[in-house]
C-alpha cells in the first residue's frame, strides 16, 4: 500500500499528485458523501421549521420510517397500504421497464456490434443518440400528446379499424412504460454494445461451425460474454427508472403514483423534509439491495461492471 | 466417415477484388491436403467457402459428391479450426470439447465421457475441468483439435493452426497432427504459409498465389518439378537465370542466358509442353544442385567469383557473383568432412547437369 502511494507520487509529481488526491477527496466528500449523510441525519429527526434546526426540539426519532410502514397513527389500517403499495409498484414497474429495455437493446446492440457494417452502423448510432438532445420534459410531453385520446396512435388505430374508440393509454400506463423504457435506453444499449463488440467474431463462427443454431450461440457464447455489460446496463436503467420523476409525473395515469412523487410531495407540498429524506433513503437502499442480490444471482462481480 | 472435397470452377469476388480465380481441385477421401501460399493469397477465403461461411461467387463446392450450395456451416460435415483457435474462454476445457455434442442434445454424463476420451486422444488426460486460459499454447491447440473432432466431421479444416506456436512445439505438433489424422482417418485440409509444414505433412499440396492455384502435386514433385515460376521461386531456395529458348530437344531445352547457355528440363503443365524455341524462359537451379566443376564435368557451367561463404555445420553456403548475372547465386555443399572453403574473391567454375535444372516460361515470382 505504501509502495502504491510512493509510486503514485513519483509518477505524477508531488504537486499534481496532491491536486489529484485533494480534488477526488473533495468531490467525494462534497458531492457524494456529505449530502447523503445530511439526508440520513435529517431522516431520523423530527420535522421542525428551519429556524429550530439544531435546537432541542430537533430530536432524533424513527417516526418517518414508522410512517412509511404503519401510516398515520390515527388511521385504522395496520399498515400504510397506500405508500407501501406505491413503493412495491414502483419497484415492480422498474423491473418490468428494465426487462423491456434488455429485450429491446440486446438485439440492437448485437446488430450494431457484429452485423452492421461501416456507415450503416454509424447512422444507427447517430439516430439513437440525436433524439436524446431533446430534453426530457419535451420528450415526456410529446409522448403524452402522442398517446393521448386524439393522439397519432389512437387516430391511426381507429382509422385502420383496429379500435372503434380511443384507448386510454395514459390510464393504462402504456404511455408511462413506453416513456420510461425510452428514457434510459441508451444506458442499456451502450454497455451491452461495448461488451458484445469485444467478443471475437470467430467464436460465433466456431459455434456455428460446430452445428449450433443461432439461439444457442447467443445463449452459450454471446450472452455469457456480454453478461457484465448487460448487468451494468440493467443496474443503471433500474436505478434511474425507480428514481425517475418527470416521466411518471407527466405520463403516469391518475391512479398510479411513482414513489418519487411521494418523496417530492413530502419535500415540496407538505414541507416535511425529514419525511421526504426518509422516503428517498428507503428507495435508494432498497434499490441497492435489489441490485446486489441480482448481481449475486447472476454471478457478476462489482468489478466486472466497471469494465 | 470421411469424404472427398471438390472445388469446381470456383470464383470468389469481394467487389472488384478477385480472391479466388477459377479454382479446380479434387481432394481425395482421407487425404491430408495442404494449401500453401503467401499471406493474402486467398487461402482462408477458400477454406471459408468449403466450411460454408462464404458462398462462392461462381462455381461449386462438393463434399462427398454433394453440392453444398445453400447449406450453412452448421449443417456441413466439416469442422474448422480457426487461425486464432476461437476456443470459448468462459467454458471449461471439457465443455469446449463437448460443445458440438451439447448441440446435438447428448446428455451431460455421455458428453463428459466422450470429452474425456478425446482428452486422452490429444494427450491431455484429466485436464477437462480447467479453464481454457489456464492451458499453454500447445495445449489450447490440441483442445481446438479435440473440439473439432468431437463433431465427428467428414472433413477437418485447419487454418494455420500452428502459426502461433514456437518452433519446437510446431515441429512436435506436425507429427502429432499427422498421427491424429492417420488415427481418425478423415480428410484434413490444412492451410499454411510455411512450406516445411506443407511438405512434411501432406499427401498433396496446392500452391496458391493471388487467388490462383499454381500447382497441385505431392510434396517432392512440387519441390523437384515446379510447373510455374512462382512455385519454383516460392518453394525452397532457388537461383534463377533469365534467357531465351534456343533449342528444344524432347524433355530438355537450351536457354541462352547472359551467363551462358544453360540446358535444363522443361516441365509440362496439365500435360502440355510449356516452352518452344524463341520463348522467354527462366532457368531455376537449386543451391544444392550446384557443384564445383573442378571436381566433375557438368552440362552447365557458370563462372564467377566467391563473394562470401557461411559454414552451417552440415552445409557450406557459398555466395557467388556469377558472370552475366547481377544476382547473387547460392551454392550449398554438403560438408563431408573433407571439403574446405574457397578463398573469398577467388575465381571458380560451378555447374550442374541438365536434369537438375528446370526451365519454365517467364512469369511472376514470389517476393523475396
Ligand atoms: N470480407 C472480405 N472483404 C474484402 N476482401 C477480403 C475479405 N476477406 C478477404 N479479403 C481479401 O482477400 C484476400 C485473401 O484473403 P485471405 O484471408 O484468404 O488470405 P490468406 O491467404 O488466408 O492470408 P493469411 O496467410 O495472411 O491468413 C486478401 O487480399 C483480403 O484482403
Ligand atoms: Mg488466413
Amino acid at each position: 500500500m505504501t509502495n502504491y502511494w510512493k509510486d503514485f507520487f513519483r509518477k505524477n509529481g508531488t504537486a499534481l499528485g496532491l491536486f489529484l488526491l485533494l480534488s477526488v477527496a473533495v468531490w467525494m466528500l462534497v458531492m457524494i458523501i456529505l449530502p447523503q449523510l445530511y439526508m440520513l441525519d435529517f431522516s431520523f429527526r423530527a420535522n421542525v421549521p428551519p429556524p429550530q434546526w439544531g435546537t432541542e426540539s430537533h430530536v432524533y426519532t424513527l417516526e418517518h420510517y414508522k410512517y412509511l410502514i404503519y401510516g398515520n397513527v390515527n388511521s385504522t389500517d395496520a399498515f400504510n397500504y397506500i405508500d407501501l403499495g406505491v413503493f412495491g409498484r414502483t419497484i415492480l414497474a422498474s423491473i418490468f421497464v428494465t426487462l423491456i429495455d434488455v429485450c429491446l437493446c440486446y438485439p440492437v446492440a448485437y446488430y450494431l456490434a457484429h452485423v452492421a457494417r461501416g456507415g450503416w452502423g454509424r447512422l444507427m448510432v447517430m439516430s439513437l443518440i440525436v433524439p436524446f438532445w431533446v430534453n426530457e420534459l419535451l420528450r415526456a410531453f410529446s409522448f403524452k400528446v402522442m398517446f393521448g385520446a386524439s393522439g397519432v396512435i389512437n387516430n391511426a388505430l381507429i382509422s385502420l379499424g383496429i379500435l372503434d374508440q380511443p384507448y386510454d393509454f395514459i390510464r393504462e400506463n402504456v404511455a408511462l412504460y413506453s416513456g420510461l423504457s425510452y428514457a434510459y435506453i441508451l444506458l442499456m444499449i451502450f454497455p451491452i454494445y461495448n461488451a458484445i463488440e469485444s467478443l471475437d467474431k470467430n467464436q460465433i463462427e466456431a459455434a456455428r461451425d460446430l452445428g449450433s443454431p443461432w439461439w444457442r450461440i447467443h445463449w452459450r457464447v454471446v450472452i455469457p460474454h456480454a453478461k457484465p455489460g448487460i448487468t451494468s446496463g440493467c443496474t443503471m436503467v433500474f436505478m434511474l427508472t425507480a428514481g425517475a420523476l418527470a416521466a411518471p409525473q407527466i405520463l403516469g395515469g391518475p391512479s398510479s403514483l411513482w414513489f418519487t412523487q411521494l418523496v417530492y410531495k413530502w419535500f415540496n407540498n407538505s414541507a416535511n423534509w425529514a419525511r421526504g429524506s426518509a422516503y428517498a433513503l428507503v428507495l435508494l437502499i432498497a434499490c441497492i439491495i435489489f441490485v446486489l442480490l441480482m448481481m449475486r444471482f447472476f454471478k457478476v462481480r462489482l468489478g466486472e461492471i466497471a469494465r | 466417415m470421411s469424404a472427398d472435397v471438390q472445388l469446381e470452377d470456383v470464383w470468389i469476388r469481394f467487389g472488384d477484388f478477385v480472391a479466388a480465380k477459377d479454382v479446380n481441385i479434387h481432394i481425395q477421401d482421407g487425404e491430408f491436403f495442404s494449401f500453401l501460399g503467401p499471406s493474402g493469397c486467398g487461402k482462408t477465403t477458400l477454406l471459408r467457402a468449403v466450411s460454408g461461411f462464404l458462398a462462392p461467387s461462381q462455381g461449386k463446392v462438393l463434399i462427398g459428391g454433394k453440392d453444398m450450395a445453400g447449406i450453412g456451416p452448421n449443417k456441413r460435415p466439416t469442422a474448422l479450426i480457426f487461425q486464432n483457435l476461437a476456443l470459448f474462454p468462459l467454458m471449461t476445457v471439457w465443455e469446449n470439447i463437448a460443445f458440438s455434442l451439447e448441440v446435438k442434445g447428448m446428455g451431460k454424463a455421455d458428453r463428459r465421457k466422450r470429452a474425456d476420451e478425446l482428452l486422452d486422444l490429444i494427450a491431455l488426460p484429466n485436464q477437462g475441468d480447467k479453464m481454457v486460459n489456464e492451458l499453454s499454447g500447445g495445449q489450447k491447440q490440441r483442445v481446438a483439435i479435440a473440439r473439432a473432432l468431437a463433431a465427428e466431421p467428414d472433413v477437418l479444416l485447419l487454418d494455420e493452426p500452428l502459426s502461433a506456436l514456437d518452433l519446437k512445439l510446431r515441429q512436435h505438433m506436425r507429427t502429432e497432427l499427422r498421427a491424429i489424422q492417420e488415427r481418425v482417418g478423415i480428410t484434413f485440409i490444412y492451410i499454411t504459409h510455411d512450406q516445411g509444414e506443407a511438405l512434411t505433412m501432406s499427401d498433396n499440396v496446392a500452391v496458391m498465389s493471388q487467388g490462383i492455384i499454381e500447382q497441385v502435386a505431392g510434396g517432392n514433385q512440387i519441390y523437384d518439378s515446379p510447373e510455374t515460376a512462382f512455385v519454383a521461386s516460392f518453394v525452397g531456395e532457388n537461383n534463377h537465370f533469365i534467357g531465351k529458348v534456343s533449342e528444344c530437344d524432347g524433355e530438355t531445352v537450351s536457354v541462352e542466358t547472359p551467363s551462358g547457355v544453360l540446358r535444363a528440363r522443361s516441365v509440362d503443365r496439365n500435360g502440355q509442353k510449356q516452352l518452344q524455341r524463341g520463348d522467354d524462359a527462366l532457368v531455376f537451379i537449386r543451391p544444392e544442385s550446384l557443384g564445383f566443376s573442378d571436381q566433375r564435368p557438368f552440362d552447365n557451367v557458370l563462372q564467377g567469383i566467391v563473394e562470401r561463404q557461411e559454414f552451417e555445420g552440415n552445409f557450406w553456403q557459398v555466395f557467388l557473383k556469377v558472370d552475366g548475372s547481377d544476382r547473387v547465386v547460392t551454392l550449398s555443399m554438403v560438408n563431408d568432412g573433407r571439403s574446405v572453403g574457397h578463398d573469398v574473391g577467388s575465381r571458380v567454375k560451378v555447374g550442374c547437369n541438365a536434369d537438375l535444372a528446370v526451365a519454365l516460361p517467364l512469369g511472376p515470382m514470389a517476393a523475396e
